[in-house]
């Protein structure tokens, strides 16, 4: 069961207008979809935003969210990357407890996963984190014996692999 | 010339050529209604929102036109949310125009505000909130064009007061520019040669036509294409008057209260070909034995509608009369493959048939006490073959759709999707005035008519002639039905114990009454009712425990069905 009820990404381009989030959030809860994660910006063009969503259900759970999604007057574009090669990339804003004793490991830490350090106190570091969501669960995990003070994820975003793109 | 936003509003209205609207004055309206004295466009004054929105349905269903109603906001919006759901779950096309308070008091809990918009956002095709006039004949343009074209549905605009008041220049545009918006309409080839080949290859085919084939208007494609097929016809109970019932192919409806030999038809088929029809759970039964035996084809212009609850084999995305009249030609190219197809299938045709004799669909009658569903067959016979009839929800209705053989497309308004009690009055109202020269006939149930007959008044003002039926049985009776099945005969809140005098109330609105409390009074008041100008309401009290057999029991499959109580 576990195997069919896979997490899939999907990125929808809508038109940039007043109620459009609340429209797609509300198809998911109306309709009991799952949304794991949903982050929305305006495109190129600021007429368009483009959504990324993660949620996860069977191949037909899947085939009618992405139906209800194109069927939103104010969907332009559903893209399902299920099956195809796309980069994904979330970032994590952590501020870790940097007492005496763990500074240095937690720049270590830091370090080993390519992130930054964008704040600084006394008593804590404030750390910038981009990968994949795989590679973010590691960082936490490294870092939450150390002290973790609070966290704010981004969710994914994607974009298909290769030179084509969509023009927006 | 500059305009006011609510001139722009009813301009546009000229310019989608709405004769009629259907509403409710207030005070977020009511510059909108001061205009209206100046414009062509008749305003029918329901008494009850919800009605307006109903009545605007029946219009709309009857003649396939947009239905437009208006309401103030606040709770005059509020009042709208069943008509709108109502409209909605059977996509029916329809643009509500309610009022709003001033944008600079939008969100501060104003007097009669409410956020209706996000109300109905999920019973909308799409809703809009004009905050700028410069949009507002845009919206409007796109608010018809969306409510009647693809699969039909409501388009809810709210607008502000300050919006209605507001100045620009009126221009309509010419066209619509809908990006995110564009309905398949032309069905791929590719699926149109699947289907005819799956076709050629079926020896138990069946067509199972939903209320896609009324919304597209493809009554006599799906006739003609029957015929070449001859191919047995199940309709669902949107899809009734769509297929005659009286055409030799017919069968009827199927699901719950389907006739034997349609459920028969459909568990036993080979080949189902789903036209304009959704798989509702009222039809399918359980998902898991439903039609087992049978490749699906599922034909819609709804692309969400197909595999949303049962598999199918090939989808053809599309407008009906397009694909119908794509699998005809490709068909038609052979004329021995047509002939063989009808030969091959014979035998099924023929199974059909000693099922329909073996189960036809029958009542016990009785010379003591009135069956309602003689009611029905009488007013079948009594009335013209065009009469429409809306129903409201219920015992009644399931009667009115086994018993009265529909004709006509358009000629049956029911509330099939949302199941609204209290919906057949005002809509039956509602193509009163869009059809005056119609017999306009509302069959109702006594529990279901308290719930808008309020309506009556409207009825006496605009002098519009709707006969009402009422089978009174002083239960709510589906619902009293389902307790002696299947609650060891526990009437909860089922009885209706105060007897109400119909043919009083019926005349303190104005309107006339009559009783029939015999069978042999039957024909008598329905000839009286029908020969009587003005709003007649029919009073029939009938046996109070018969039950709408035969029924397939909840989580049951469509072939077990319980054929008698």
């Amino acid at each position: 069961m576990a195997s069919h009820e896979a997490k899939h990404t999907i990125s929808v381009l809508v038109e940039n207008e007043f109620g459009v989030l609340t429209r797609v959030a509300g198809l998911f809860s109306g309709r009991g979809f799952n949304i794991e994660s949903l982050s929305v910006a305006p495109t190129l063009d600021d007429s368009i935003s483009r959504m990324t969503i993660v949620t996860s259900g069977d191949e037909r759970i899947l085939e009618q969210i992405t139906k209800q999604l194109n069927k939103l007057i104010d969907t332009i574009k559903v893209i399902d990357f299920t099956d195809s090669e796309y980069v994904e990339r979330e970032m994590a804003l952590i501020k870790v407890q940097a007492t005496e004793d763990t500074r240095a490991e937690v720049l270590r830490i830091v370090d080993i996963f390519r992130g930054n350090v964008v704040d600084v106190t006394a008593r804590s570091y404030t750390m910038e984190i981009t990968g994949a969501p795989s590679k973010i669960k590691a960082v936490i995990d490294l870092l939450k014996p150390i002290g973790i003070q609070e966290i704010v994820r981004s969710g994914p975003v994607v974009l298909g692999r290769g030179a084509k793109g969509w023009n927006g | 010339m500059k305009r006011t936003g609510s001139q722009i509003l009813l301009e546009s209205l000229l310019q989608e050529e709405v004769d009629t609207v259907f509403g409710y004055p207030g005070g977020t309206v009511i510059n909108i209604y001061n205009d209206l004295l100046d414009y062509p466009i008749k305003h029918i004054l329901t008494r009850h929102e919800q009605a307006a929105v109903h009545s605007a349905d029946g219009y709309a269903r009857a003649t396939g036109k947009v239905g437009v109603a208006i309401a103030t906001s606040g709770p005059g919006a509020t009042n709208t949310v069943t008509g709108i759901a109502t409209a909605y779950m059977d996509s029916i096309p329809m643009v509500v125009i309610t009022g709003q308070v001033p944008t600079p008091l939008i969100g501060n809990d104003a007097f009669q505000e409410a956020d209706i918009v996000g109300i109905t956002r999920s019973i909308t095709k799409h809703n809009y909130l004009v905050k700028d006039v410069r949009d507002l004949s845009r919206i409007v343009k796109q608010a018809f064009y969306i409510a009647r074209t693809g699969r039909p549905g409501p388009v809810l605009i709210d607008l502000p007061k300050d919006v209605q008041l507001a100045t620009t220049e009126f221009a309509y545009p010419e066209s619509v520019e809908l990006r995110g918006y564009k309905p398949t309409i032309s069905g791929n080839v590719r699926q149109v040669e699947k289907a005819a080949k799956m076709i050629m290859a079926a020896r138990r085919p069946v067509l199972y036509v939903g209320g896609g084939a009324t919304a597209s208007d493809a009554g006599k494609d799906l006739i003609a294409f029957a015929e070449l097929l001859q191919t047995p016809v199940v309709t669902t109970l949107m899809g009734m008057a769509a297929f005659p019932t009286g055409h030799p192919l017919s069968l009827g409806m199927l699901g719950m209260h389907g006739t034997y030999y349609a459920n028969m038809a459909v568990t036993n088929s080979d080949l189902l070909i789903a036209i304009g029809a959704r798989f509702d759970d009222r039809v399918t039964g359980r998902v898991a034995a439903f039609a087992p035996k049978a490749k699906i084809v599922h034909i819609d212009i709804d692309p969400t509608s197909i595999k949303k609850n049962v598999r199918v084999d090939l989808p053809i995305v599309g407008e009906l009369r397009d694909v119908i009249g794509k699998i005809s030609s490709k068909l038609q190219e052979d004329k021995d493959q047509i002939a063989a197809l009808s030969e091959h299938t014979a035998p099924w045709r023929s199974q059909i048939d000693s099922w329909r004799a073996q189960y036809p669909m029958t009542y016990k009658s009785s010379d003591k006490v009135i069956k309602p569903q003689y009611v029905i067959e009488k007013i079948r016979e009594l009335t013209r073959e065009d009469a429409i009839i809306a129903t409201e929800v219920g015992q009644h209705q399931m009667w009115t759709a086994q018993f009265f053989n529909f004709c006509h497309p358009r000629t049956f308004l029911t509330s099939g999707g949302l199941g609204t009690m209290g919906f057949g009055l005002p809509a039956a109202l509602g193509a009163q005035v869009a059809c005056p020269d119609r017999q306009v006939i509302d069959i109702s149930g006594d529990g279901s008519f308290q719930m808008n007959s309020q309506e009556l008044a409207t009825l006496v003002q605009y002098k519009l002639p709707v006969k009402i039926a009422i089978l009174n049985n002083n239960f709510l009776g589906m619902v009293r039905q389902w307790q002696q099945l299947f609650f060891d005969r526990r009437y909860s809140q089922t009885p209706l114990d105060v007897p109400i005098d119909f043919v009083k109330l019926a005349e303190a609105y104005g309107a006339t009454g009559l009783l029939a409390d015999k069978p042999d009074q039957v024909e008598s008041v329905i000839r009286k009712a029908l020969d009587t100008p003005g709003p007649v309401l029919m009073e029939f009290r009938v046996d109070r425990e018969e039950n709408v057999m035969p029924m397939v029991p909840a989580g049951a499959a469509i072939d077990e069905m319980v054929l008698a109580s």
